[in-house]
């Protein structure tokens, strides 16, 4: 199973047309998150919000749909989302609080809910979590250095950024400026390399563009509580769904990228592992099922 | 290890002569309680008031579930009784003669040693003594009790959360081994540092910038920088907890599975 286990995979997109309009697919994260506050699910959330420089995010506690949608859209490059938890609980003192992980950050929440050695009333606080799609992550310094070196613009003047069909795209003012998404490889940080998980396998509900059309998310739903949120939300008419295609744009493009990433992962793993190299996961050799995120 | 564990919580426990249905009863009954000794070394009695903040629990546990057999405050008793799990905290002063046959006596009557809080399991803040103090000017080394004793499970915080203590003594319990594993690989965790992030993740090629080392520290010494764990050692109290949290130090990924019901 690369995608993990799940409820349910379908294509979804968020019904409000603000959000759709600012998002970057198909405005599940935000949608749902706004749709949880506004039903008391959630009384705030962790977001990977804006900070005073452009494109470089700041984890951020959102306690409105404004704050959220502040927060819209993708930002390739890292953003502690994990360490704002504890703010979220104890400064503003949050009983029930939403977080956006990507996978790696999803995995430090539920390690934390499962041994929490010195989390203090902290794991039963999370009452959303939302799980985004990643390939890989960059720093911000890789970040600004191929966008100014492949697309030749300046970070100041990008509207968009976006990974899809085999290519990064720059949006700008001018137009849309792309290039190969392999020439990104390099610049991306080097935890990326052992991670087996591309779609929050781990998360209530996850989200990500990869095999869905554009301005939608392909959403997998999980546990019983990101069931029970995306139900809600689907007959409050939040959140709107369609199946996903089950050929090569859909469903195996996704299946597709999470096996090539878990296959290239378990390589780096296991020439770690040779090398005598620490590495948290089991080598192929000593797992059932090689591409398990164990 | 395990087997201990489990001679003690019963599980091999093989009726093999059924002489009457009240004898097996009657063995249930007592091996359901669990002995267990509380034993105050040199920490500040921080773990044991997390211990005593499960509140929602603590009574059916303390009646129940376990019997508290031994320790100071707790039980009148001073002599050091036979117990199934000896929690210890505090580590341990190499001046303070009395720390030290209490710890070896300790060893030899309890089935599980658990170093209990980061001071026993890595010394945590005591490993800044440099002696020179009142009361006793001459206290100056403390050691984490496993380098005096074999230590069973390790269960770092500073103090850890009342969370942790109870899925422990549950797990201990009901011999769930596979849930106590981390703390018995935790034990050789003896000398922590916040710089285990650098050491061990960063240079390592693991570090994501997740953020969980920073969320974990209880002495907030940990901010995140460009990504990446960055140390305040002024504040840092060598509990390990940052290192211990970190996803990619351990990874316990059929638990995580389990909690979560996938």
């Amino acid at each position: 199973m690369v995608l993990g286990s799940y409820k349910e995979i379908t294509l979804a997109r968020s019904t409000d047309k603000l959000i759709q309009s600012i998002s970057q697919d198909g405005g599940i994260a935000s949608g749902l998150l706004c749709y949880a506050l506004d039903e008391k699910i959630i009384d705030g959330a962790v977001v990977a919000g804006p900070s005073d420089e452009m494109w470089k995010p700041k984890a951020t506690v959102a306690l409105t749909s404004d704050e959220v949608l502040a927060a819209a859209g993708t930002k390739y490059t890292l953003c502690p989302n994990n360490m704002v938890l504890k703010e979220a609980v104890r400064q503003y003192g949050l009983e029930k609080v939403g977080i956006v992980t990507i996978p790696c950050q999803t995995m430090g929440l539920r390690k934390m809910q499962s041994y929490p050695f010195g989390v203090r009333f902290m794991a039963d606080k999370i009452a959303l979590n939302i799980g985004i799609c990643c390939t890989e992550n960059f720093s911000f310094e890789s970040l600004r250095t191929f966008i100014s070196a492949k697309a030749g613009v300046d970070f100041d003047l990008v509207e968009k950024m976006d990974i899809g069909k085999g290519k990064f795209w720059v949006k700008t003012q001018d137009g849309l400026i792309n290039f190969p998404i392999k020439e990104t490889h390099g610049y991306e940080q080097n935890g990326c390399k052992v991670c087996l998980d591309l779609v929050s396998e781990l998360s209530d509900i996850s989200t990500g563009s990869i095999g869905a059309p554009d301005d939608w998310s392909a959403v997998q739903v999980r546990t019983d509580i990101g069931d029970s949120v995306f139900k809600q939300a689907l007959e409050a008419g939040a959140v709107e769904t369609k199946p996903i295609d089950e050929g090569k744009f859909g469903l195996e493009m996704l299946t597709k990228l999470a096996k090539s990433k878990k296959e290239k992962a378990m390589k780096v793993i296991d020439e770690r592992k040779a090398m005598g190299l620490p590495v948290p996961y089991k080598a192929s050799s000593e797992k059932e099922d090689p591409l398990a995120n164990i | 290890m395990i087997a201990r564990i489990k001679q003690f919580l019963g599980m091999e426990a093989k009726p093999d002569k059924l002489a009457s249905q009240e004898e097996v009863e009657k063995v249930a009954e007592e091996k359901a309680k669990l002995r267990i000794g509380y034993i105050h070394l040199s920490g500040c009695t921080g773990d044991v008031m997390s211990l005593s903040e499960n509140y929602d629990i603590l009574a059916p546990l303390l009646t129940e579930m376990v019997e508290v057999v031994y320790g100071q405050t707790l039980v009148d008793r001073w002599d050091i009784p036979e117990m199934d799990i000896a929690l210890i905290e505090g580590s341990v002063c190499l001046q303070d003669e009395h720390s030290l046959h209490e710890l070896m006596e300790v060893r030899e009557k309890a089935g599980l040693v658990v170093a209990f809080g980061s001071c026993a399991a890595t010394g945590c803040f005591t490993r800044f003594s440099r002696g020179g103090q009142q009361a006793n000017p001459n206290h100056e080394s403390f050691v984490p009790i496993a380098d005096l004793i074999k230590v069973d499970l390790s269960m770092p915080g500073c103090p850890p959360s009342p969370e942790i203590i109870a899925k422990t003594v549950v797990a201990a319990i009901n011999g769930d081994m596979d849930y106590l594993q981390p703390m018995m690989d935790l034990v050789g965790y003896t000398e922590a540092c916040g710089c285990d992030l650098q050491l061990k993740v960063v240079n390592q090629a693991l570090c994501i910038g997740c953020g969980t080392c920073a969320m974990a520290c209880q002495t907030r010494a940990l901010d995140m920088t460009d990504g990446r764990p960055e140390l305040n050692e002024n504040r840092c109290v060598k509990c390990g907890i940052c290192y211990v949290q970190c996803p990619r130090s351990w990874w316990p990924a059929e638990r995580i599975n389990q909690d979560l019901g996938l």
